[in-house]
């Protein structure tokens, strides 16, 4: 029936690649799996297809069918593939692997991994231009030069003689792609291309893709979770869903219209960086992934989807071209195009006061944590003695009663081991900590029990802190068992009231960890960090691991616990979005220090600090009408062993203003109340200078409002 | 390099000297007195004691032990108790005995133990892998005497193809004695061929499960150019270690090989002077047997920092 619909779909020229009726099944203990259901896609050749979706939706899976590089238990069952002419399904496998490299190449998540560690990164693109385009040695070395090049790589010359790991995360990501595209494939597949680099890196990489494709006229899948990237760079997109596409088209049809449920619902779910959590509430998903073995009748998205009626369960919906080009597998699609605030309007404004500013509860002042790198054991042999990371370098914060501070930054800024210092998981080299007036000692070993219940941890990974073998009200209650004054009964109570506040339900008590999925572990993980009623709990990216659509949740929960007891959060996160939204303040690190301070509002409106600015126009808005700025980091950021002299951020300053910025520290700027700017220049010239990096999702949210 | 060579030696230096310490402190306390075992059992008191004064058995501790070390350094092992002569020329050609030994050992069991580990790897849990996996085990669990006890009956009474007895002329060639050295070196390397084997099988399914490794299929290169070019290089890695570490086990390994067989090694050399309680033959061979360990575990360390560049030093 699809097939049917299909056929109308004209692409102008003759797709790359024709994906049609796609089922591929994994074989388990549970029988069969059908992970990839039905599934039909066309790309044409300069054109970016977007396939989004969760985890467990099958994307990767589809990856893989398409080169037929299943794993052992995975097969094709049935549906056709097609590479221009070529129908890959009924090549062998002699033939099949002559198409790899040469005209299907891949790019995986993680550069780090695909590049190999004992080979040259020259030969490595060398070796695919000997193998499929037939070069000479020095003819394909010279090749692998011109490669490194394309990818704007400073200094090819040496990158060619060097190893991965002296590369950085973004330079490995653009080795892997000039091997991609040496032999100038008709197909290039992106698996998730710049999920494990940071937002600055991934803005360039980004850039670079959409440069490359001007010249290289080839087609590309590109396959992310981000709906913000597939914004950005596709034409078109297929959100996939439980191993099926739910809706297809160009990216503004897609975005604009929203024609299926499940879309509104990925979208509700954003925390966007215009809003925060006073004027807008996330709409969470409720429900999961259905597991592919026990699928829902009819419509896969059913139980989950609040449009559900009794038609959708009884018979899986069909493909509606709704508009020209534009499909949708929901059956209610006229409801959806004639409103478009369908199921959007959850967004609702929420109630909450400007509530008074609570007393400072806790205060860092010059938290320094330097680690020593006189290596131990072998490795000191190799390495230079005597150096020192400055991870945290001179912090300050303050953070009041009920509030949330965010810190954000890359990888590598410091917020982690800041965060593990106030914890006393690391003993802050110097600094001074204190918790609601009284000192607080450097490591958890020198800290009261009083001191240890008021500081709690929630973690990114959950599993860290629950003991697989314990049932989770295990876990949840031992706190309350080593505080010693409570009866058993009480003790029961009381996690049951946690579990309540943190929206598990009681028959989870019993459970194992493994038997939850990861937003509910990190659930438990908030009711165990609630337990001791803290007074404050640092989250150091508690979201990172999960899906938005349980992101969205976790989010709502954690700012519905902290209006009901007054907790207060430092909030750790990359996610330049997710901090705006939970915020109340928001400090931006670099290279251990902060460069800007203040409220959440004013730090991601001008003037800002030309760091914030960088990151403010790399974050991948998801909303293809959005206008940003594009401003970009050049280079890496520096090792913290050898710190850049003066400003940290000199070195990659888009704003640099000349040598003062290397040769003194920059001074501190009251910008407003509290907010503050770590910068040379002054804060009339960077008004003059910068406008909002970020227009036109405001004005959408105005109207919503 | 350089100068990450010259620490360790080094500290090979200070391992070799503390050894040294140790060997000479045992050997010194050792039940029975020197110029007794020296003049036998019927000497008189004062020939005893001039002898005492001639060895300096009477000085304190330290002296001796300097006075030792000293002339061990510039080459004078002393002389045997036993036949009384030179200790060092001795030691040095059953040294070389030993090293033909260890040669046809390593010849045997590096090579073989990696070719089934690959295999191993590559026929995961099919049957290839199941009767490799099960004969490493049991050469891994199997004693150098044992095994030797078992070699000796098959390929020499059995089959008659090899000669149970190695106890070649000290100073065969290479080629007179390599007949001889056969069956000892089997009964010496089954052991290590295990461990080697084990760890090339882990060390490949863990390269052959990375990324590099699926990029590299994806790029069309032929799958035996992904296994030597890709992924061997890196699933080689912790086997170098093992080999390097499993030296002490080869030595220990060989000196029962050789005394079984009755092949004229170090370690032959080593019990013998045991069992007569000859003392510089003892510290002698002892300390021969720590410098080797040490530049054993040297080169290896110095192998996989050439096979690694992720630890190669500029
Ligand atoms: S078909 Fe029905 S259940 Fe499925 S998404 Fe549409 S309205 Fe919801
Ligand atoms: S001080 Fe100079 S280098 Fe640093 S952020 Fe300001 S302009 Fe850029």
């Amino acid at each position: 029936m699809t097939e049917m619909y299909r056929s109308q779909k004209s692409i102008d020229t003759d797709p790359i690649l024709d994906v049609r009726n796609l089922t591929v099944t994994y074989r388990t203990g549970q029988g069969l799996v059908y992970t990839v259901r039905d599934v039909s896609l066309q790309i044409a050749a300069g054109e970016i297809y977007g396939l989004v979706g969760e985890s467990g939706s099958g994307k990767s899976t589809l990856a893989r069918a398409i080169v037929r590089y299943l794993a052992d238990n995975g097969q094709i069952n049935s549906g056709s593939i097609k590479l221009g002419n070529t129908d890959l399904l009924t090549l062998p496998m002699s033939k099949m692997q002559k198409i790899w490299g040469s005209r299907i190449t891949m790019v995986h998540q993680d550069p780090a991994a695909a590049v190999n560690p004992s080979i040259t990164i020259g030969e490595q693109i060398a070796e695919v231009a000997r193998l499929h385009l037939h070069m000479s040695s020095s003819q394909a070395r010279e090749k692998a030069l011109e490669m490194l090049r394309k990818m704007r790589m400073p200094d090819p010359e040496s990158v060619a003689k060097r190893y991965a790991h002296q590369l950085s995360g973004g330079m490995l990501q653009r080795v892997v792609i000039a091997i991609a595209l040496t032999t100038n494939p008709e197909l290039l597949i992106m698996d998730e291309p710049t999920t494990s680099l940071d937002v600055t890196t991934e803005a360039a990489i980004l850039d670079l893709v959409r440069e490359l494709l001007t010249e290289y006229n080839m087609a590309v899948l590109f396959i992310t979770h981000n709906l913000g990237v597939v914004a950005n760079i596709c034409n078109r997109v297929g959100v996939m869903y439980a191993g099926e596409i739910m809706e297809e088209g160009t990216v503004r049809q897609v975005f604009n219209h929203k024609l299926h449920p499940y879309t509104r619902g990925l979208l509700g779910c954003l925390p966007k960086v215009t809003n925060d959590k006073r004027n807008v509430s996330l709409s969470a998903i409720p429900g999961f992934i259905p597991r592919m073995n026990h699928l829902p009748s009819g419509c896969i998205f059913g139980p989950r989807c609040k449009l559900v009626e009794d038609d959708c369960q009884a018979e899986r919906p069909s493909q509606v071209e709704a508009e020209a080009g534009h499909f949708t597998a929901c059956r209610r699609w006229e409801a959806l195009q004639s409103n478009p605030d369908l199921l959007m309007d959850v967004q609702q404004v929420r109630d909450m006061d400007e509530h008074e500013e609570g007393p400072l509860v806790f205060t860092a002042s010059n938290i320094k944590k330097y680690f020593d790198v006189t290596a131990s054991g072998f490795d000191s042999l190799f390495k230079q003695s005597g150096t020192e990371i400055k991870a945290v370098d001179d912090v300050s914060v303050g953070v009041r009663g009920g509030f949330t501070l965010g810190v954000v930054g890359e990888s590598g800024c410091g917020k982690t081991t800041f965060a593990r210092c106030i914890a006393g998981l690391e003993e802050a080299t110097s600094g001074k900590m204190e918790l609601e007036g009284q000192l607080l000692p450097y490591t958890v070993a020198k800290r009261t029990s009083a001191q240890k219940k008021r500081i709690q941890m929630v973690f990114q990974n959950p599993d860290a802190s629950l003991n697989p073998h314990y049932t989770i009200g295990d876990s949840v209650s031992r706190p309350f068992v080593l505080m010693g004054d409570l009866s058993k009964e009480e003790i029961q109570m009381r996690v049951k009231e946690l579990f309540s506040a943190v929206n598990l339900p009681e028959d989870y008590i019993n459970r194992l960890p493994h038997e939850l999925s990861g937003g509910e572990k990190q659930r438990i993980a908030i009711a165990r960090a609630m337990a001791s009623e803290p007074t404050m709990i640092l989250c150091d990216e508690p979201l990172s691991s999960l899906d938005v659509s349980v992101q969205a949740a976790l989010i709502n929960l954690l700012i519905k616990l902290q209006d009901s007891s007054k907790i207060s959060y430092l909030f750790i996160s990359h996610d330049l979005a997710a901090v705006r939204y939970i915020s109340d303040w928001v400090a931006v690190m670099y290279l251990g220090r902060i460069c800007e301070i203040g409220s959440s509002e004013d730090v991601f409106l001008p003037p800002y600090h030309p760091y914030t600015e960088a990151l403010l126009s790399a974050i991948p808005v998801p909303d293809p009408d959005v206008q940003q700025e594009r401003i970009r980091l050049e280079g890496n950021v520096p090792s913290p062993i050898d710190l850049p002299s003066g400003c940290r951020f000199h070195t990659r300053c888009p704003r640099k203003i000349g040598e003062i910025c290397e040769a003194q520290e920059p001074p501190w700027q009251d910008v407003s109340d509290h907010h503050q700017i770590c910068c040379h220049i002054t804060l009339d010239e960077l008004r003059t200078m910068q406008s909002e990096v970020i227009v036109g999702q405001a004005d959408t949210l105005r109207e919503v409002r | 390099m350089a100068t990450y060579i010259l620490r360790r030696f080094g500290s090979i230096l200070v391992i070799v000297f503390l050894a040294s310490l140790i060997i000479f402190s045992i050997t010194q306390f050792l039940p029975g007195d020197v110029a007794q075992l020296v003049l036998g059992q019927f000497a008189t008191e004062e020939a005893i004691a001039n002898l005492r004064e001639e060895y300096g058995l009477n000085n304190p501790f330290y002296i001796q032990y300097l006075d030792w070390a000293v002339n061990f350094v510039q080459g004078d092992w002393g002389n045997s108790l036993v036949s009384r002569m030179p200790v060092f020329p001795m030691v040095m050609s059953r040294l070389r005995n030993s090293a033909m030994l260890a040669v046809v050992v390593l010849m045997l069991y590096v090579p073989f133990g990696i070719l089934l580990g690959v295999l191993a790897a590559l026929k995961r849990d099919k049957w290839p892998d199941q009767i490799i996996t099960t004969i490493s085990m049991m050469f891994v669990a199997l004693p150098v005497f044992v095994s030797s006890l078992l070699l000796i009956p098959l390929f020499c009474h059995f089959l008659g193809w090899l000669p149970a007895n190695s106890s070649i002329l000290p100073d065969s060639t290479f080629g007179e004695a390599l007949p001889y050295l056969i069956l000892p070196a089997i009964a010496v390397a089954l052991n290590s061929l295990g461990y080697v084997a084990r760890m090339t099988r882990a060390g490949t399914i863990d390269v052959l499960r990375t990324d590099y490794v699926r990029a590299a299929y994806l790029k069309g290169l032929p799958r035996r150019q992904v296994l030597v070019r890709h992924a061997l290089r890196n699933a080689l890695l912790p086997t170098i270690t093992i080999i390097a570490m499993d030296a002490g086990m080869m030595i220990g390994g060989m000196l029962v090989a050789e005394v079984v067989f009755g092949y004229p090694g170090l370690g032959r050399l080593l019990l013998y002077g045991m069992q007569n309680q000859d003392l510089p033959l003892i510290q002698a061979c002892s300390m021969v047997a720590v410098a080797l360990l040490c530049l054993a575990n040297l080169i290896a360390d110095l192998l996989y920092g050439l096979l690694n560049p992720r630890i190669r030093v500029k």
